[in-house]
């Protein structure tokens, strides 16, 4: 019954909200099971290649807890803040707490049972794996992302040419379809005129760099992240998001429901990491991702005080006379939908549970409360579209 | 209220304005955070926030309009030792006269717990010659410092020696930190000693409870978001979480700095006017309720339900709106509930 993190609440146990997690040591850990998951999607994609080009085929990870999950990598110079990184969005460590991190000596693999099983690959800044005595193959094989940290408020010059090393050595190697992200980093501080500086800095030096070696529109992707705000997680939904075969659909359906039902901004969320796997294509604006994310955590909060498991002899008196019905069959929707107004323009925000891990959270326009019925009913058949996708992309996996 | 009126005229000051509001005096050690808690509780800081309050010089007056009816006049005190002998010496009257409550605040992490009492017995000896009948509290705070293995010890230990200094007074202690929701647990049941027609409120909330079958009722101050008063059904009050009260108000105030930061409207403004959730289990809703006041109601599930419950409160309103009107004058407090029904 109610399994779902909206439901229950339980994320993390400590009051005071502190980082609850266990201890970051040893190497995959499992957080709990997965239905929905981008393995069988994965693996699927993967007998596709092989049937193609079997010259080309992604070979599974070793070990059995790492097969078939795409990868993300984190790499970077020491110190620029990877394990910080992976805290913060996977495990829900509070910011000021990764001071206390200590460097990490060998690759912290974690594995997410979320929406879709990613695993993420933290590894040391010091070591250099472009060297010849590691196997590339079980690096960089069946990679979703590598994620290139680069700490803005340091000298950043040798990390840009680490970078580029290795960029050029996974092109010669034959990986070249990864895709590359790089954060720069610990920008929170920065003026916006400077942040941008820096950006364009690192852009130019990276490309220059890469088309004196021949290599034109390198597939480099650029973020300006902060643990200390939302912007690594924004940074983070848009990796993901690049690693979600089906998301032109999933945007497609998001797209259609705004427009029906006046939102300004609906994000598809996954409420344990708060990541946005989709969202409409209006732009992104950081107050709405905000408001939307927070507003998450407020549920969560709340379910976590009020949603202790009632008597039995309560529940049967709820479903005695005057209803005479079950308790599912008196509620509307059988998902956590919950809405609040604010006082600003009447705005409403509105949260809907899709499944177990996604969740959908919509800023609506000013004053659409009294169109409240429509929205529901807007949103449940948009919920039924969403359910619908995830359903088609996970059976050919059962008939193989 | 009456008898701390009586006590008014009874102390050796005779006031020669016509009736002033009962202080709030907020005193403690310099450092000990008394000026913390008060931007937290009353000007919708964060606990971060906090770090860049400075000291207090000589004493910092606020009232704190609550409840309509309800003015708190704050004092809050610095605590350096130069303006403590001055709140005791020459400013003796002007100070301790016409008390209602005094809130002292004690560092657990102090290092020199005998200067400390030394200085509390004097305030308490000073409160004694001129507002005898006002309240204490203690709050020891910044427990958040201590080892949790060891906190409830060191605490009751503690009070304990602080109860022994305290003459005729018999202090309402609490362990308090401005980093948990132990802060609210404690001006919670302040303020909730305050607020004069208090019974008539929770008879009233619990006959609206009852009509509507909730589990919980909880009626929120506006700006602060504390519980004032509450409400919960046998089968509410089997809830395993015991702090729920407070945890409830600091997720509410935590997200109108979100909604504020979104909105672009001040913290103290009024940040939402409605919240529903409806889940498998259980269901609320927040309401904006009176001019000060927003209602929580926890209901079991069940849409139709959901929908008259609140249907039934916004009914109701009108009849709590009465109870707390700034228009009604302190004197017919008494008189303006008796008509009401819930």
């Amino acid at each position: 019954m109610p399994e779902s993190l909206l439901e229950t609440g339980r994320r993390r146990t400590k009051l005071d909200r502190s980082y609850n997690g266990p201890p970051r040591q040893g190497p995959v850990r499992h957080i709990s099971p997965a239905q929905l998951n981008l393995e069988r999607i994965h693996e699927q994609n993967r007998a596709n290649v092989q049937r193609v080009d079997p010259a080309k085929a992604l070979a599974p990870a070793p070990g059995a807890a790492a097969r078939g999950k795409p990868r993300l990598l984190l790499m970077g110079q020491r110190r620029s803040g990877k394990s910080s990184i992976s805290s913060v969005v996977f495990h829900k460590m509070p910011p000021n707490e990764t001071l206390f991190l200590e460097s990490t000596a060998r690759i912290q693999k974690d594995s997410m049972h979320s929406f879709m099983d990613f695993q993420v690959w933290d590894f040391p800044g010091q070591v250099d794996f472009m060297d010849p005595s590691f196997d590339l193959d079980a690096i960089f094989g069946e990679i979703g992302a590598l994620i290139w940290v680069i700490d803005a408020q340091d000298e950043y010059v040798e990390a840009i040419n680490r970078l580029n090393s290795t960029i050029l050595n996974l092109q010669s190697s034959g990986y070249s379809a990864i895709n590359i992200e790089v954060f720069i980093h610990k920008v929170d501080g920065l003026s916006d005129d400077y942040k941008l500086d820096i950006q364009r800095d690192v852009t130019q030096r990276i490309q220059d760099e890469l088309s004196d070696h021949g290599f034109e529109n390198a597939p480099i992707n650029f973020h300006l992240t902060s643990i200390y705000n939302h912007s690594i997680f924004e940074a983070f939904s848009k990796v993901i998001q690049k690693l979600i075969p089906h998301l032109p659909y999933l945007e497609a359906l998001l797209n259609n429901c705004c427009q029906k039902s006046g939102f300004e901004k609906a994000y598809l969320f996954d409420v344990l990491s708060k990541i946005y796997i989709a969202t409409d294509s209006s732009p992104v604006d950081m107050p709405s991702y905000e408001i939307c994310s927070d507003y998450i955590d407020v549920i969560v909060d709340v379910s976590e005080i009020y949603g202790w498991n009632r008597p039995a002899e309560y529940i049967s008196f709820l479903e005695g006379a005057p209803w005479n019905k079950k308790l599912e069959d008196q509620v509307a929707c059988k998902d956590a939908e919950s809405c609040i107004v604010l006082t600003d323009g009447r705005r409403p925000i509105i949260l809907r549970e899709v499944n177990k891990y996604l969740a959908l959270v919509a800023v609506v326009r000013e004053g659409a409360y009294s169109k409240m019925p429509d929205i529901i009913e807007n949103v449940n058949v948009t919920v039924g579209g969403l359910l619908e996708i995830f359903e088609i992309t996970r059976r050919p996996k059962t008939r193989a | 209220m009456d008898n701390l009126n009586d006590n008014a005229a009874a102390s050796p000051v005779s006031e020669p304005r016509k009736q002033k509001k009962k202080k709030v005096l907020l005193m403690g050690k310099s450092g000990s955070g008394k000026s913390s808690m008060r931007s937290i509780i009353f000007s919708n800081y964060v606990a971060k926030d906090t770090r860049r309050l400075g000291a207090t010089i000589d004493v910092d007056l606020s009232s704190v309009k609550f409840l309509g009816n309800l003015t708190l006049n704050l004092w809050d005190c610095g605590g350096q030792d130069a303006f403590m002998e001055n709140y005791l010496s020459q400013q003796r009257q002007h100070v301790f006269s016409n008390v209602g409550v005094l809130i002292y605040v004690f560092d657990i992490e102090s290092r020199d717990l005998e200067r400390d009492l030394h200085t509390y017995r004097s305030i308490i000896a000073a409160l004694g010659q001129y507002s005898p009948n006002s309240s204490v509290y203690i709050l020891v705070h910044k427990m958040d410092l201590v080892v949790p293995s060891q906190r409830e010890d060191i605490y009751n230990e503690r009070v304990a020696v602080i109860r022994e200094k305290s003459d005729d007074f018999v202090p309402v202690p609490f362990a308090t930190s401005i980093w948990d929701q132990s802060l609210y647990k404690a001006w919670a049941e302040i303020i909730h000693d305050l607020v004069p027609n208090l019974d008539q409120i929770e008879q009233h909330l619990g006959d609206l409870g009852k009509l509507i079958m909730a589990e919980e009722v909880l009626l929120f101050e506006r700006s602060s978001f504390l519980v004032v008063s509450s409400w919960c059904s046998e089968i509410g009050a089997l809830n395993p979480t015991s702090d729920r009260f407070e945890r409830f108000s600091n997720i509410i105030k935590n997200f109108k700095q979100t909604t504020s930061r979104y909105t672009g409207t001040p913290k103290s403004a009024e940040q939402f006017a409605l919240m529903e959730l409806k889940l498998i289990n259980f269901s609320l809703f927040v309401i904006k309720f009176t001019t000060n006041t927003y209602l929580a109601v926890i209901l079991p599930p069940g849409e139709e339900r959901f929908n008259l419950a609140m249907e039934n409160c916004y009914i109701a309103r009108k009849n709590f709106e009465d109870l707390d009107s700034p228009a009604r004058k302190s004197a017919d407090r008494g008189a303006t509930s008796a008509s009401t029904e819930a």
